[in-house]
């Protein structure tokens, strides 16, 4: 700011706002008529001076934006008269052009971090360090030859040690991975993780929308809990709170709790009890407030690809990051039978697996109409058997989490193979 | 007396236990620890062969590779290289800086005395 006057001064004295003020300095806003005449008045300059340093910068850019990889033809030597004939254009190639630079800027940023990350490379070198001496070790005493009793009891001792050791470095590096959700690091992660990760902290529940008089998806987002991030999770925000307030508008939180309280977490009774759908009641359950003790209630939701669109995890229940999940799931069972409400006991491959209920159905995720195909979302419900009740009579469904980590071997729905080799 | 074998890691179980496998099949080990003194303690042990971990304090193993084949008289010794990365890149590297041979962790105890074996002519 010329003549040593306070930004915001100069902005109230002239009657806009200091942030708007900022933006016409930065030359990112053009100034022109009586706002031009007003600036230059307070500040003593000419107003066609100011105005020719917001026209300067603009052709300025242009240039910079011209020198990329581009064909140049001879029109292109004169920005100035692009600039003076189609200042709308222009400031529009501009725009563009610094988006380039911050894209590829952050692409390199992002390749360079996956290639070069010192932490996550000492943290792999850790691990494999450890697993190497393990091996080593472990081969000695299991192979055949003669070993010293003082030998046999050292390598005994760096065995406890160094799995001791393996069981740190790695969950160091799990943690490490799962940082990469935090919202601090932009870029590393989906718009759907994004979210993921605030509900997880807010717990799932939203107790902004359980009043009588909530306030509105954006004002959550704003609010004191509210969620940082990508422009695409805050969409994906706002149409999740949406659903949710709607929810909680048909089935209110106190009339759903004593429900649930009185006939338990039967999804076709609380559906009835209310009037509304199956996949609605799904969801309810998976809001409701955690309480000590309870086991928390796990939800997924699938669209008619097959692709995992929500995800609230519940312990022993793996649900995979990336990629597809297990085909058995009953949520694909649903999908492939519209509008057919499915019950199922399930239970994953793993050391500690449990039985869980599952309900699963697949419903229209959007009006029907004629002109594109009708489009399904299916959402299945996870109750384990603490909370739902156990039915021994019931048969148990042999399910995975996805093929890359599951040990069934001998699956028919296996599409590739296991990366573990010798199961659990 | 067996031929002699330098190792040159810096995670001490895996010394212990190369040290033992490799001691047990008739070699004679010695072992260091550091990057920034490795170059001398290849010139004053004047080992048959050196095993050297890629990842070491102070110094890398690619570099210590590189000044030791500028030496005179070190471009024949066979380095068995160890490292804790196995992409194509790596093994590359390996390679041009001068690596007989290139194993990657983890291996067993197998692999690595019948590579020793072989870098030594047995």
């Amino acid at each position: 700011m010329h003549l040593g006057m306070r930004q915001s001064v100069l902005a109230r004295t002239v009657g806009v706002s200091a942030a708007y003020l900022n933006l016409i300095e930065h030359n990112r806003r053009r100034i022109a008529g009586k706002l031009l005449i007003d600036i230059g008045r307070e500040l003593g300059v000419d107003p066609a001076l100011l105005s020719e340093g917001a026209e300067s910068a603009l052709i300025e850019a242009l240039r910079d934006a011209a020198a990329g990889p581009v064909e140049h033809s001879h029109d292109m030597a004169r920005p100035e008269d692009f600039a003076g004939r189609f200042p709308g254009w222009a400031r529009l190639v501009v725009a563009q052009h610094r988006r380039i630079v911050a894209l590829e800027h952050t692409a390199e940023a992002l390749t360079d971090r996956l290639t070069h990350d010192p932490q996550l490379a000492a943290s792999i070198h850790e691990v494999l360090s450890v697993v190497t001496a393990i091996r080593s070790t472990a081969g000695i005493l299991a192979e055949p030859g003669e070993i010293d009793p003082d030998w046999q009891k050292r390598f005994h001792r760096n065995l406890y040690e160094d799995s001791r050791r393996l069981a740190e470095s790695s969950q160091a590096l799990v943690e490490y991975l799962d940082s990469a959700d935090d919202e601090t690091e932009p870029g590393l992660t989906l718009p759907q993780e994004e979210l993921e990760s605030w509900l997880e902290r807010r717990g799932y529940h939203i107790g902004e929308l359980e009043v009588e008089a909530p306030v509105s998806g954006k004002d959550v987002l704003l609010g004191a809990d509210g969620m940082r991030g990508s422009p695409a999770a805050h969409s994906m925000a706002l149409d999740y709170l949406a659903q949710y307030a709607m929810d909680a508008r048909i089935m209110p939180l106190d009339r759903f709790r004593q429900a649930v309280a009185a006939a338990g977490p039967d999804p076709a009774v609380l559906a009835a009890r209310f009037g509304c759908d199956l996949a609605a009641v799904f969801r309810r359950l998976a809001s409701l407030p955690q309480e000590d003790a309870v086991p928390r209630i796990g939800l997924v939701q699938c669209d008619s690809s097959g692709t995992l669109t929500f995800r609230k995890p519940v312990d022993g229940f793996a649900l995979p990051r990336f990629g597809a999940a297990c085909p058995l799931w009953p949520l694909y069972q649903a999908l492939v039978r519209p509008m057919t409400p499915i019950r199922m006991r399930v239970e994953q491959a793993g050391r500690n697996a449990s039985a869980y209920l599952t309900y699963a159905i697949s419903q229209p995720a959007t009006p029907a109409g004629f002109e594109m195909p009708q489009v399904f979302r299916a959402t299945m419900l996870i109750l384990p058997e603490d909370l739902a009740g156990r039915d021994e009579a019931a048969a148990i469904l042999p399910i995975g989490s996805s093929c890359r980590i599951c040990p069934r071997s001998a699956c028919q729905a296996r599409r590739e193979p296991s990366i573990l080799t010798d199961g659990f | 007396m067996g031929k002699r074998v330098l190792l040159i890691e810096d995670e001490p179980n895996i010394i212990e236990a190369i040290r033992f496998v490799l001691s047990r099949a008739g070699y004679v080990v010695d072992t260091h620890s550091d990057g920034s003194t490795a170059l001398g303690a290849i010139r004053s042990k004047a080992p048959d062969m050196v095993i050297l971990d890629v990842m070491l304090p102070n110094k890398s193993g690619y570099d210590i590779l590189r000044e030791l084949r500028a030496e005179e008289g070190m471009a024949g010794l066979p380095v068995l290289m160890l490292t804790a990365r196995g992409q194509k890149k790596d093994r590359e590297m390996a390679e041009r800086y001068g690596a007989s041979r290139y194993m990657t962790k983890p291996f067993s105890n197998a692999e690595m005395i019948n590579s020793v074996a072989e870098l030594l002519d047995e």
